[in-house]
Parts: C-alpha cells; structure tokens; sequence
C-alpha cells in the first residue's frame, strides 16, 4: 500500500460517508469497548480489539462506536468487552478470545441476542461514572 | 506477562492518559543496535516520594483506582529493559508532567519483539477521553509523525469502526513506507 496523505485520508472518509448515507444507521448509538488495562493486554485484549473491527468492517457495519478503557476492576476475566446497545441491557462480557469476539460482533451487536454464557458482570461500581 | 514493546508501551501512554495529560508524545526510533523510546506528558507528574516508588511492583498511586490496583507496568518496564543490555529513566514534576524513557538492545535475544505498532497507536488514540497524542516513528532511513488531532480533523472521529479502520489504513501506510525504506 502507497504511503496514504492526510488528503488522502479526508478523501477516502468522504467516500466512505457516502456509501454510509444509503445503509441503515441503526448501530449509531451501540458502544463496544474493550478493557486495555495492563490485565487486559497480558490476557490478548488487542486481539480482541483487532478482531472486533475486522469483524465489523466485514459485515459492513461501520456506525457502531468500538473504544479503549484502562481497567474495569475484572482482572481475573480478562480480556472484557463492555456493549452497550439500545434498548438491551449493558453487560461485560468476561474471558473474550477472538471467538467469542466474532459472536459479540454477529450474534450482541447485529442480531440483538445477548450470549448468556459469556457475560460477566456489570461495570464494577467503582468507576460507573456518576 | 507482557510479550512485546508495545505492550509495554501501552501501558505507560495509559499512565499519562489517567494523570489527566492533554498532550502526549510517542517517540519510538529503532536501529539495528537499539530500540528508544520516549513517552512524554503534561499530566499532574509525581511528588519526590511517589517517584522513588514508581519501580515498586504493585505499588499505584493512592486513589487512582478504589479496590483495583495493579501497579505493574513500570516495574515490568524496568525488568524488561536491564535484563535486556538497556535502561529506564523517569523524569517527573508535579504539575507540569512525566517524561519515560528506555532502550533496549535490539539484537539481545531476550529482548522482546516491537510488536503491531500500528494496532498499538490506533487503540491508543481510542481511549475515550479529551487528550492528544502525537507518535513520531524514526529509522535511520526515514521517519513519520502523526497525531490524534490530525486524525480525528480528517475523518471526524475516531470513534465509529469506518473511521477506526480508515486510520488502521493510514498508519500502516506510513509503517509500509518505513520498511520499504529499509531495503
């Protein structure tokens, strides 16, 4: 791949736009976060991360937002990925390999189906923002 | 434990993040000698006593994070490097931020691989918080930088997976032409 420019970047975005104009924008508001702390990185969380967006680019669905956070106080159930969707409620999903990434993307995010026997807990309470 | 450099990396941009910096540098120059990096911020820095203990495994500052405390990454860091022919320093000051650099040798064979640096600064600039982080990249050859603002002003956000795997993109590209270089 040629060394992309800013402009480049700017350009593609603006494509990339367009063809998201057409498609349906339901995922808007749906978080995906994947815990990074130092437990997280030890236990493979940017694989998780990797394949979480590998995923989401190969079904095309690019509106969800998919971030980092340090530590969620679930060490021994790294790595964890936090979704958040409207209308379901907020889990952690705990011990997530790439596998368990995949369902997350296909079964929690696309088809609206919670994988009851992943999920791991609430966010600890300690840093549930007030 | 951490198996490459950007692991290690990670962890300590992580630290500034949380010291409430809002701009973050990445230096990371490699050559066939050596790998150097330096991360540097203006976060709320550290008092003489919390310095002394940075390298003290499990040690956190108090109230960074209630009843979760894992205090590893520096002293990992600091194993890391003098087991590998290098060395860390920590230069910090309260209120006006934290400077870490390290080398290791890049030809000792315990030294751990660099590790998916382009992957390593997209989750970086992921976090979700109001800080920026500028990632200068050095060869002998050639050399790039990059910021999270520059980013997020050319593609809106890097929040939404499309712009997530658009900057995946960029970056790489600029990590192509690095190794392209090298030949």
């Amino acid at each position: 791949m040629a060394k992309l420019t800013l402009d480049a970047l700017r350009k593609l975005r603006e494509e990339q736009q367009k063809t998201m104009v057409m498609r349906d924008p339901s995922n808007k508001d749906t978080q995906v976060i994947v815990g990074m702390g130092t437990c997280g990185i030890a236990a493979g969380a940017k694989d998780v991360f990797n394949t979480i967006l590998e995923v989401l680019e190969a079904k095309n669905v690019t509106h969800v937002r998919v971030t980092q956070t340090g530590c969620m106080g679930l060490c021994h159930s790294e790595p964890t990925v936090e979704v958040i969707v409207p209308g379901m409620p907020v889990v952690i999903y705990g011990n997530v390999k790439k596998d368990i990434a995949k369902q997350i993307v296909q079964e929690h995010v696309i088809e609206k189906k919670l994988l009851d026997n992943h999920i791991c807990d609430k966010p600890a309470m300690d840093i549930i923002r007030k | 434990m951490h198996a490459t450099l950007c692991d290690i990396v990670t962890d300590i941009v992580q630290n500034s993040i949380e010291a409430g910096a809002s701009q973050v540098t990445l230096e990371i120059s490699t050559n066939p000698e050596k790998i150097e990096i330096c991360i540097g911020d203006n976060g709320k820095g550290m008092d003489k006593a919390t310095l002394e203990r940075a390298f003290e495994p499990f040690y956190s500052e108090a109230g960074k994070h209630d009843h979760r405390r894992v205090g590893l990454g520096l002293p990992l860091l600091k194993q890391t490097a003098e087991a590998t022919g290098g060395a860390v320093d920590i230069q910090s000051e309260p209120g006006k931020g934290t400077i870490v650099r390290f080398h290791v040798s890049a030809h000792h064979w315990d030294t751990p691989p660099l590790g998916n640096l382009t992957m390593t600064v997209l989750g970086l600039m992921s976090f979700r918080s109001g800080y920026n982080l500028t990632v200068t990249r050095r060869t002998p050859q050639d050399s790039y930088q990059v910021s999270r603002s520059e980013l997020i002003e050319a593609l809106g956000n890097l929040e939404e997976a499309g712009t997530l795997i658009l900057a995946k993109e960029f970056l790489e590209s600029q990590e192509n032409e690095l190794d392209r270089s090298r030949e």
